[in-house]
């Protein structure tokens, strides 16, 4: 497992999500209205939404889909709704964003 | 202005005459003035419940329908205690007894009928009454006295629920009859027998197949004579051997009558600026003694009233029940079979159970229940759907529980009822009205759903299952404090007064708002955010900055996101008028984007489905250089104008419709709605745009413009209203900018105008729209400014590079 750069903490808009594109699917970056950072599988645990196109609002993000709720901190849905999106490790340093992946990067 | 109105008298201030100016008001508030004329000192109530206040289950008020005020906020004059006794068709002016002369414009005539008084020896003594009135309950409660005696002539339903209420008020009391078992119209022998039965452990007694040949008595009654000589002593006697149309007066006055005054299908007499409604009235050889028909010729007298002409009376099956706390019976249709019909049989002599269904060709033709009638309703409905029961024949009798997965009891059944299913037959309201005026207008008690619904609010027959409806539909919430429902969790805060709120106290964005309105949350959540942009949006055109963030995706990315993650791109074709040049640019540009599907769409246009987000901006790039814009079918915002051909090439046309819908289509595309928002053109009322489906429809006639409203063709279709006509394309043009405004500024976020007309009626529109036209040209130049600021196209805005990060990924990690 490495740390790889993968952009700014300004590339992503407040309440808003990027994609990180991977050999095994993609990666949504969130960042909420006070700048924390999370990163979760981009597929809704219901029928796979895209969650990076959801409406960002406190720690949770809401699939455009169905309007499943997903806590970003876990993955998990809120209940009554139950599934997880998987979180992954995402950390940020100086203003970089460092997600924890397996291979190195290139930048889209 | 005043002395123009049209004056409307009516004659019967009782419960199909009420009916008819209540859906008169609904339709068109202040056409006509309004006088009625009543012979009974009470307001209109519900004569229906008369049972009640009989055995003392229920105090007279509580069966008033409409008060005194009712009549005051409506402007109506009421004049009770008068019996019109004259009608003077030359002049068209009504006379009471004693001298009242009014004059009319139209007139209705809603005169009830009489119970019918037997002619024999003794009818005229004191003791004798009749029961129609509140009158006649008074007198027999004079006359209830324990341990006296009364016999009811007459064993059909009104005298059965006389005979238990004078029984529960502690008197003995016998039915004489004139057929071997009560109830014989509603009820086949078996049925018949059972209720006997029941009403005799009750404590009444039966004189079956007995005819009555005198009443007894000097000054008053003290017995009665049968033909076969038999006396029996009774010291009151209420007649209710059936009832006869009112219709002296009218026939005093030359209308046709025969049995009862006799109506087209527009409810309309032989004079054609009399109409009639009620009891009293005869319809294609029909009369009728149950409120649910009445009130169906109700809507029809107050349409054609309104001068909407739309509405016909094509007759109504009925079907009963009888109002006898603790004994359910119910029939409906033929429930004699004739030859070739199939009879169902069901008997549980241990539980009282009876029930027989007829059919004919696999049809439902008539049904008699009794001892359990939850499946009344549902066996009426498809007596009139005429539905074909072949498949579900041995399950039938069963009922609609045992179609399913049964087991949850009651409510579970009316879980399983379709929306069509009428709950209330008094009133013809069906199960999907009472869900979703229970949703949309979040009521939780009975009271809220009789007021808005009016489904229990006459006979109360079908309060248990209108009960169960509120449990199935709220679940946990049922019986939970009524209020204003916050937006979401977020707030304390309704939608109701939002966009004035945010107007009075000059909030600007969206921190600002929940700070000052006390939000429970630091950025609110999916349900508040939109709402909460949208109202700023339409509060402070071209100051206010749009929130992306608080877009639903759709509207975020200015297309409509497909089930698979990608996007759908439908550029707007002004009014549905393209060009071969257009085509074969949008043909180029779909081959060369490898487009998996290319749609025709239900509104006129052409929609390419399967695009990834990443190819949006350049395909609108492509787009925007051919000449088009976007076509806003992503949002809530105006979505199409549909038109068909008109007066250019359809020989039916009146009006240059598709050159009108264009001129629509320029000035509204890109406006903000609470949801989305349809208009259409339609050259001539053969209306093959469909213009009476949208949330604005125009309809060309020769003579100008009508402009119908909240018309919807979604889940829940839903005909426009007609708002009002108008003769010139620059008048549609400012009644469509009105309207939307009226729409953007009022209604609710997520609101279609269908359900925000049903909640604020459409008198409100009327008011702001067509009544004032000051208000109609400002709420017009209100729509106009804020348009100046939403025309930006937004394609070309992305094509551009606003926003790109939406549509590229951050990295790719290989
Ligand atoms: C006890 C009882 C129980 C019933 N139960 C049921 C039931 O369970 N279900 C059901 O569907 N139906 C029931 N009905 C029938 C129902 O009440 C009638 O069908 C309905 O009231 C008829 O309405 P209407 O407007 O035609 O007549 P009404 O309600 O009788 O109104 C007519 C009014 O006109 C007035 N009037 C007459 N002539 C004149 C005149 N010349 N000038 C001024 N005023 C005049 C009368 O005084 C009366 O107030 C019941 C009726 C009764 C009496
Ligand atoms: S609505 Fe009338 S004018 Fe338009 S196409 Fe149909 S028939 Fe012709
Ligand atoms: S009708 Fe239903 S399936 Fe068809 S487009 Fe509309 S929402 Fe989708
Ligand atoms: S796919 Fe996310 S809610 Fe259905």
């Amino acid at each position: 497992m490495n740390w790889i750069q993968v952009g700014n903490l300004e590339d992503i808009p407040r309440q808003g999500s990027r994609v990180v594109k991977t050999a095994t699917g993609e990666i949504a970056l969130f960042r909420s209205v006070d700048d924390q950072v999370f990163a979760l599988n981009n597929r809704c645990p219901h029928k796979g939404g895209p969650l990076s196109q959801g409406i960002v609002h406190g720690k949770r993000v809401t699939c455009p889909l169905h309007s499943w709720v997903i806590d970003l901190e876990s993955g998990e849905a809120i209940s009554p709704d139950s599934g997880c999106a998987h979180r992954l490790e995402v950390r940020v340093a100086h203003g970089e964003l460092f997600l924890e992946a397996e291979a190195g990067v290139c930048k889209a | 202005m005043e002395q123009d109105k049209k004056r409307l008298v009516v004659v019967g201030n009782g419960m199909a005459g009420i009916r008819t100016i209540e859906e008169l008001l609904k339709m068109s508030a202040d056409e006509f003035d309004i006088t009625v004329f009543g012979a009974e000192p009470q307001p209109n109530y519900n004569r229906i419940l008369l049972s009640p206040v009989l055995s003392g289950e229920m105090p007279f008020q509580d069966t008033v329908l409409n008060d005194w005020n009712w009549y005051e906020e409506n402007h109506i004059t009421l004049h009770t205690g008068k019996t019109v006794t004259k009608i003077d068709r030359m002049r068209c002016t009504v006379e009471t007894e004693d001298g009242i002369v009014v004059p009319y414009d139209r007139l209705l005539i809603a005169t009830g009928s009489n119970p019918i008084m037997l002619p024999v020896p003794g009818i005229d003594l004191p003791g004798v009454i009749g029961y129609r009135s509140i009158a006649d309950v008074e007198q027999m409660l004079a006359a209830a006295q324990p341990g006296k005696r009364a016999v009811v002539i007459g064993g059909g339903l009104l005298g059965l629920e006389a005979a238990n209420g004078l029984s529960l008020r502690g008197m003995e009391v016998s039915v004489v009859h004139l057929c071997e078992w009560p109830m014989e119209r509603q009820l086949d022998k078996v049925g018949g027998g059972l209720l006997k039965e029941a009403l005799e452990k009750r404590g009444l007694k039966f004189y079956l197949s007995r005819q009555t040949d005198a009443i007894l008595g000097e000054t008053a009654v003290t017995g009665l004579r049968f033909k076969d000589g038999e006396e029996i002593a009774a010291d009151l006697v209420v007649m209710s051997a059936g009832i006869r149309p009112n219709i002296a007066l009218a026939k005093s006055a030359g209308i046709h009558c025969e049995r009862g005054i006799m109506v087209s299908d527009t409810m309309q007499t032989y004079d054609p600026k009399i109409y009639a409604v009620g009891e009293c009235v005869q319809h294609r050889g029909q009369t009728y003694g149950l409120v649910a028909p009445l009130f169906e010729q109700a809507k029809v007298a107050a349409n054609h009233l309104a001068q909407y002409g739309r509405m016909r009376y094509e007759g109504s099956s009925v079907s009963t029940k009888l109002k006898v706390t603790g004994i359910d019976l119910f029939s409906a249709g033929d429930f004699n079979p004739v030859a070739g019909d199939d009879e169902l049989l069901l008997q549980d002599a241990a539980r009282g159970v009876y029930k027989k269904l007829v059919l004919r060709d696999n049809k439902l033709r008539g049904a008699v229940m009794y001892g359990d009638t939850v499946d009344g309703p549902w066996y009426f409905q498809m007596m009139r759907d005429g539905t074909d029961v072949s498949e579900m024949r041995e399950h039938l009798l069963f009922g609609q529980m045992h179609l399913g997965d049964s087991g949850h009891g009651a409510g579970a059944s009316v879980a399983n009822m379709p929306d069509t299913a009428e709950i209330c037959g008094c009133n013809g309201v069906c199960k999907g009205s009472i869900v979703d005026a229970i949703v949309d207008k979040k009521l939780f008690t009975l009271d809220e759903v009789r007021a808005h619904t009016k489904a229990s609010a006459s006979c109360g027959s079908c309060t248990g299952l209108v009960e169960a409806i509120l449990a199935n539909t709220l679940g946990g919430d049922y019986s939970a404090k009524p209020s204003k429902k916050p937006i979401c969790a977020c707030t304390e805060h309704a939608h109701q007064d939002m966009y004035k709120t945010i107007r009075a106290r000059g909030l600007k964005s969206i921190p600002e708002l929940m700070q000052a309105l006390e939000w429970k949350t630091a950025d609110g959540c999916h349900v508040c955010r939109p709402a909460l942009n949208y109202y700023l949006l339409a509060a402070w055109p071209g100051e206010y900055v749009d929130d992306s963030r608080s877009r639903f995706i759709n509207e975020r990315v200015h297309a409509n996101i497909q089930k698979n993650g990608t996007y759908s791109v439908i550029p707007r074709i002004w009014g549905g008028v393209t060009s071969p040049a257009q085509l074969r640019a949008i043909a180029e540009i779909a081959e060369r984007h490898e487009v998996p599907t290319v749609h025709i769409t239900g509104g006129q246009r052409i929609g390419l489905y399967g695009i990834t987000k990443e190819n949006l901006p350049k395909m609108w790039a492509e787009l925007v250089e051919a000449g088009f814009v976007s076509g806003h079918a992503y949002g809530k915002s105006l979505r199409t104008v549909k038109t068909c051909v008109g007066s250019e090439w359809c020989r039916f046309g009146t009006q240059d419709s598709t050159g009108l819908g264009i001129m629509v289509e320029q000035m509204t595309w890109g406006s903000w709605t609470p949801h989305k928002f349809k208009i259409a053109v339609s050259g001539c009322p053969r209306n093959c745009a469909e213009a009476t489906i949208k949330d604005f429809g125009i309809v060309c006639v020769d003579s100008g413009y009508e402009i119908h409203v909240g018309g919807n063709g979604g889940v829940k279709v839903r005909v426009t209203d007609f708002l009002c006509k108008v003769s010139s394309e620059a008048e549609v043009l400012e009644y469509c900018g009105a309207f939307m405004q009226l729409y953007r500024e009022d209604a609710h976020y997520l609101d279609r105008t269908a359900p925000w007309i049903e909640r604020v009626g459409l008198p409100f529109v009327k008011r702001h729209i067509v009544d004032d036209a000051e208000g109609r040209a400002e709420l017009y130049a209100r729509f106009l400014k804020s348009q100046q600021y939403s025309q930006d196209d937004p394609w070309k805005e992305r094509a551009e590079g606003k926003e790109a990060h939406e549509f590229t990924a951050l990295a790719t990690i290989v």
